[in-house]
């Protein structure tokens, strides 16, 4: 799928990745410049599968356009869920029930895992190891078949909504996730066995693709992204909401800048949320799972904006009301948009084949991009 | 520094800036200000913006809104910057894309979707669009009998 399209006077190449390029990860297009085997520049060509879920919303009541939301990171749904009910909540200014709380924070750490386990899988695939993705998809699919039992989808849930959840929690939801727990932490030694440890692994991510602290913060990376280069942005940690500020775990960070650093976190990230998982499965507290609000929404004049963490950055919903039931004006800024323009930084300097290493770290979502 | 602090620092520096307050103290500039406030926000170490988290563009029909939220790691406080451009037909606006580098990316989105132009911005082009497209889709008087179905 790569094709050589032109070459220039000074024996550069200039190349397409993609759109159709398996390691993409989605529509991805990329116009590469390289001297020899050397990028010299990295230029992604987006709107493939742009939707323009945006100008949607503003056709969308306050109920509905959430769901428009599940398909833009497919693989964090309930959390894009989770960060428009948390906007809509603080112009409605309800108090949630506590049992809603634990269930939504359960459901973003179980999506939160789901996503890692997947991206472990791929990347495993991308770098030439096949095993680490059948290992990676046993455990996504134990934790999707947890979240078909509550919210009767796999991929696009729509389980969180304004003022709560959907429906009440199965009755084999906390006899499921305990077994879950307990053949997660006995199969992830696996994990680290058979990459972390893996010679090839390492000679293909160790030192490649550095990023310093100032480009992170300056290109507003978030997420795995940036805690792999040393800076602190777990929007759990800084600015908690529903109730993180009581769970114990750890904010993960890796100093070393390189792939492998980003790796390290999202393996680590893993565990974390194990730890959120297990002090919560046993204090599901009892009562309402939703709180009372009419069923059309309007939300007062104003302007309302929630961050989140998803499992690849911070999710803003940037959202203005009218007074009418519809918004007037939604804007999402997405953790893969920022995330993305960091490739160049990280790419330029480093061999074509390095590319994939990158791009496999950056955990690309294409439609998070393409809203 | 807390939201009263911050926003009585604010007064004093740009007396012709006014204030809303919500959940963010929101300043209110005029396009023409956006780079002397952005600069003296980012580079005073007693403010210390040193991310921009969002950089959103909002159609009020007669003008637009470029909205900044800009952060401070150090300090853990955040303030949102709203620039008004007065001039709908030709909307222009300083770039800030040498004080934080993802406004490059960001800034280019609201030239695809709004048609504001970017002054100083060295790679003003479409970003989702294709370059041919017609119009800006997120203005609220964009009509596309073709793409866009009334409910």
């Amino acid at each position: 799928m790569i094709d050589v399209i032109e070459t220039k006077d000074t024996g550069e190449f200039i190349i397409n990745v993609g759109p159709q390029h398996p390691s993409t990860h989605g529509v991805l297009h990329l116009i590469i410049t390289l001297d020899g085997e050397m990028i010299k520049d990295v230029d992604p060509q987006l709107g493939y599968i742009h939707r323009s879920i945006e100008k949607m919303s503003e056709k969308l009541s306050y109920r509905q356009f959430i769901y428009v939301t599940s398909r833009m990171d497919y693989l964090s749904s309930h959390i894009n869920n989770q960060a428009c009910s948390l906007a809509v909540e603080q112009g409605l200014g309800v108090e949630l029930p506590p049992r809603a709380k634990v269930i939504r924070i359960m459901m973003a750490e179980l999506t939160r895992l789901a996503s890692h386990c997947l991206w472990y899988g791929s990347t495993g695939l991308d770098l030439g190891a096949v095993t680490p993705f059948f290992f990676g998809f046993r455990e996504r699919d134990e934790i999707l078949d947890i979240f078909e039992d509550t919210c009767g989808a796999r991929l696009t849930m729509n389980y969180i909504v304004p003022s709560g959840v959907m429906y009440d929690l199965h009755p084999d939801f906390q006899k499921k996730v305990k077994q879950f727990i307990i053949n997660f932490k006995k199969n992830f030694g696996e994990y680290n066995d058979l990459l972390s440890g893996n010679i090839i692994f390492q000679n293909r991510t160790k030192g490649v693709g550095y990023i310093s602290q100032q480009d992170v913060i300056s290109l507003g990376c978030t997420g795995p992204v940036a805690r792999g280069s040393g800076v602190s942005c777990d929007i759990r940690k800084w600015y908690p909401y529903e109730g993180y500020e009581n769970l114990q775990f750890d904010e993960i960070l890796e100093t070393d800048g390189d792939c492998f650093a980003r790796y390290m976190v999202r393996l680590r990230e893993m565990e974390q949320s194990i730890r959120i998982l297990e002090q919560l499965v046993d204090a599901i507290p009892e009562g309402e799972f939703q709180a009372k609000t009419k069923n059309v929404i309007k939300l007062p004049k104003g302007e309302y904006y929630q961050k989140v963490e998803t499992a690849r950055g911070e999710l803003g919903v940037y959202l203005i009301s009218d007074g009418t039931q519809y918004p007037y004006r939604v804007k999402y800024r997405s953790p893969n948009f920022s995330n993305l323009f960091a490739m160049k930084t990280m790419a330029v300097g480093q061999k074509i084949g390095d590319l994939v290493s990158v791009m496999a770290m950056l955990d690309l979502v294409i439609p998070d991009i393409d809203r | 520094m807390t939201k009263e602090e911050l926003k009585s620092t604010l007064t004093t520096l740009f007396p012709e800036a006014t204030f809303e307050e919500n959940a963010f103290v929101n300043i209110n500039i005029s396009s023409t200000q956006v780079l002397k406030v952005c600069t003296e926000l980012k580079e005073n170490p007693m403010f210390d913006f040193d991310s921009l988290v969002c950089l959103s563009c909002v159609d009020w029909k007669i003008h637009f809104n470029i909205v900044y939220h800009l952060r401070s790691r150090s300090f853990k406080h955040e303030l949102v910057v709203k620039a008004k451009i007065d001039n709908h037909e030709n909307a222009e606006i300083e770039s800030v894309r040498n004080l934080w580098m993802t406004a490059h990316w960001h800034e280019r989105e609201a030239y695809d979707f709004f048609g504001v132009k970017f002054l100083h911005h060295p790679d003003l082009r479409r970003l989702f669009n294709p370059d041919d497209w017609d119009g800006f889709p997120l203005r609220k008087d964009y009509m596309d009998e073709v793409n866009i179905v009334e409910l």
